[in-house]
């Protein structure tokens, strides 16, 4: 059996890697790697920094609340309009982000529908990227729990455990590594986010000004330390697919 | 599956069709030589947004349309020194412009100028009479971001009145700051009088005695760009730009 790829696709799939790689590369090669340690350990993008990461986890721990009851909704109950609830939760991923930060602003801004008061402020920023970040942790777990043998928690329940008690001790354990892909994936999403962010909470730094946003208004005034930052940001996501070692892999919606 | 290939087929012919009607279209659009002189490619600052637009009205009676890219000064000359297409390149003050004088085919030159207001919501709620009640804590208070020209200007019309002013946000481009503040989202903002005279009905404008007045510069960055310039500086120009309420050079 010949076992080389016909000439076309690999020339097509050739094609297709350099282009992925390439800019990766070009971030690498454009690095001011003798200056990069003092680029990305001034006040202006450590601050930058630990709001990336404040925000990020904040709205990990959101998507994790709300989204892991959504998931086991979808994955183990049916229910009228169950095919409107998957397609809600998948909505923030193939909505361009500056819209969704368009809608918050209305649904939650001062004069929004549900008027939280939070505009401009760290909590909008968390908001903003708990929106993004929510279908990729839903689908995941729920992608997991539905390769779940449910006879697990079947037994557990003859056995005399209450739902909730068998959510908790079987149920979550045995999804654990579908919830940690997902959670990896949301988190990655969240310190990405931009166009929500900036349209939502706009861009103060300290407060709402992230990573991402610090990037691009570096890049008007001192490109240098925007690709540091930018290397930065592409190390952690580096991390990230060596944390999931190709777990994600295994998902399904 | 019955017809496992048959998605797919019909999935590469909308791919092809997609294609090819790219192709088409560019190939169909493509300005020839002289062409490009009444199809400018014309960077602006965010500012400009109406008044070119009308400058557009006028010179479609000579069968020119300009196409515009409208964001913060600072963010154009950027792209620009990336080489971005510019013909035209606008800018809210000098020294951003100063940034891409080499790119340039002949010197900017100063084309209008603008004075700075305070925007409000409507009917001016709270009061707002002058940059000091700008340091109120209980005023959301949006900015320019210092790098942007608008919020340049604002940073130094606070320093001279020697009012400290904590924004709730500081935009990338002037017309964020008066979307705030139209939205509701902010109470206050500093932007150009002619941001205020487009957002009218929306906010309310309080002016500023004194302070810093805008500079707007123009330059060509290649010679498709030179009769744009030359109407922006003519007589005609002048008039679309003060009716939208810019003061002459």
């Amino acid at each position: 059996m010949n076992r080389r790829p016909p000439l076309t696709l690999a020339t097509a799939a050739v094609v297709g890697l350099a282009f992925l790689g390439l800019p990766l590369v070009a971030l690498l090669v454009r690095a001011p790697w003798r200056h990069l340690l003092s680029l990305v350990s001034t006040p202006a993008a450590r601050t930058a920094l630990r709001l990336s990461i404040e925000c990020s986890f904040g709205a990990l721990a959101i998507a994790i609340i709300t989204g892991v009851p959504i998931a086991w909704l979808l994955a183990r109950r049916e229910f009228p309009g169950k095919s409107f609830v998957r397609a809600l939760v998948t909505v923030p991923l193939v909505l361009p982000p500056v819209v969704g930060g368009v809608a918050l602003l209305f649904a939650f801004g001062r004069r929004g529908i549900m008027p939280l008061h939070i505009a401009f402020t760290t909590w909008a920023a968390v908001l903003a990227e708990a929106f993004v970040a929510m279908p990729f942790l839903v689908l995941a777990v729920e992608g997991a729990l539905g390769s779940l043998d449910h006879r697990y928690e079947d037994v557990a329940s003859t056995l005399g455990a209450g739902p909730l008690h068998t959510f908790r001790r079987v149920t979550l354990p045995l999804v654990a590594p579908g919830l940690a892909a997902g959670a990896a994936l949301a988190w990655a999403r969240a310190l990405g986010e931009f166009g929500a962010t900036i349209t939502f909470a706009g861009n103060l730094p300290g407060h709402t000004q992230t990573l991402p946003l610090a990037v691009y208004v570096a890049l008007q005034s001192s490109p240098d330390t925007a690709i540091a930052l930018s290397v930065l940001l592409l190390a952690v996501s580096v991390l990230v697919l060596v944390v999931l070692r190709g777990r994600w892999r295994g998902l399904r919606p | 599956m019955t017809r496992p290939g048959a998605p797919l087929r019909w999935a590469s012919i909308a791919a092809l069709t997609v294609v090819l009607g790219a192709c088409s279209s560019t190939s169909s659009s493509e300005p020839g030589p002289g062409q490009r002189e009444l199809f400018p490619t014309v960077f602006a600052a965010s500012s400009l947004t109406d008044a070119f637009g009308g400058i557009n009205q006028a010179l479609a009676h000579q069968g020119s349309k300009a196409t515009f890219s409208f964001a913060g000064s600072q963010a154009l000359v950027a792209q620009i020194a990336n080489g971005a297409p510019a013909d035209v390149i606008a800018t809210a003050d000098a020294t951003t412009m100063s940034t891409v004088a080499s790119h340039l085919v002949a010197p900017a030159q100063v084309f209008a100028r603008n004075r700075l207001v305070i925007v409000t919501a409507r009917g001016n709620p709270h009061r707002v009479t002058s940059l000091s009640d700008l340091a109120n804590p209980k005023l959301a208070v949006v900015l320019a971001d210092p790098t942007v020209p608008a919020g340049k200007y604002a940073a130094q019309a606070l320093a001279a009145a020697h009012v400290t002013v904590h924004p709730k946000s500081l935009e990338l481009e002037v017309r964020s700051v008066l979307t705030k503040v139209e939205l509701g989202e902010a109470d206050a903002g500093i932007v150009y009088a002619t941001d205020a005279l487009a957002g009218e009905g929306k906010v309310t404008a309080v002016p500023l005695a004194g302070g810093p007045v805008a500079s707007y510069e123009i330059g060509a960055v290649d010679n498709a760009g030179r009769a744009f310039v030359r109407f922006v500086l003519s007589a005609p120009g002048q008039s679309v730009l003060q009716h939208f309420g810019f003061l002459p050079p």
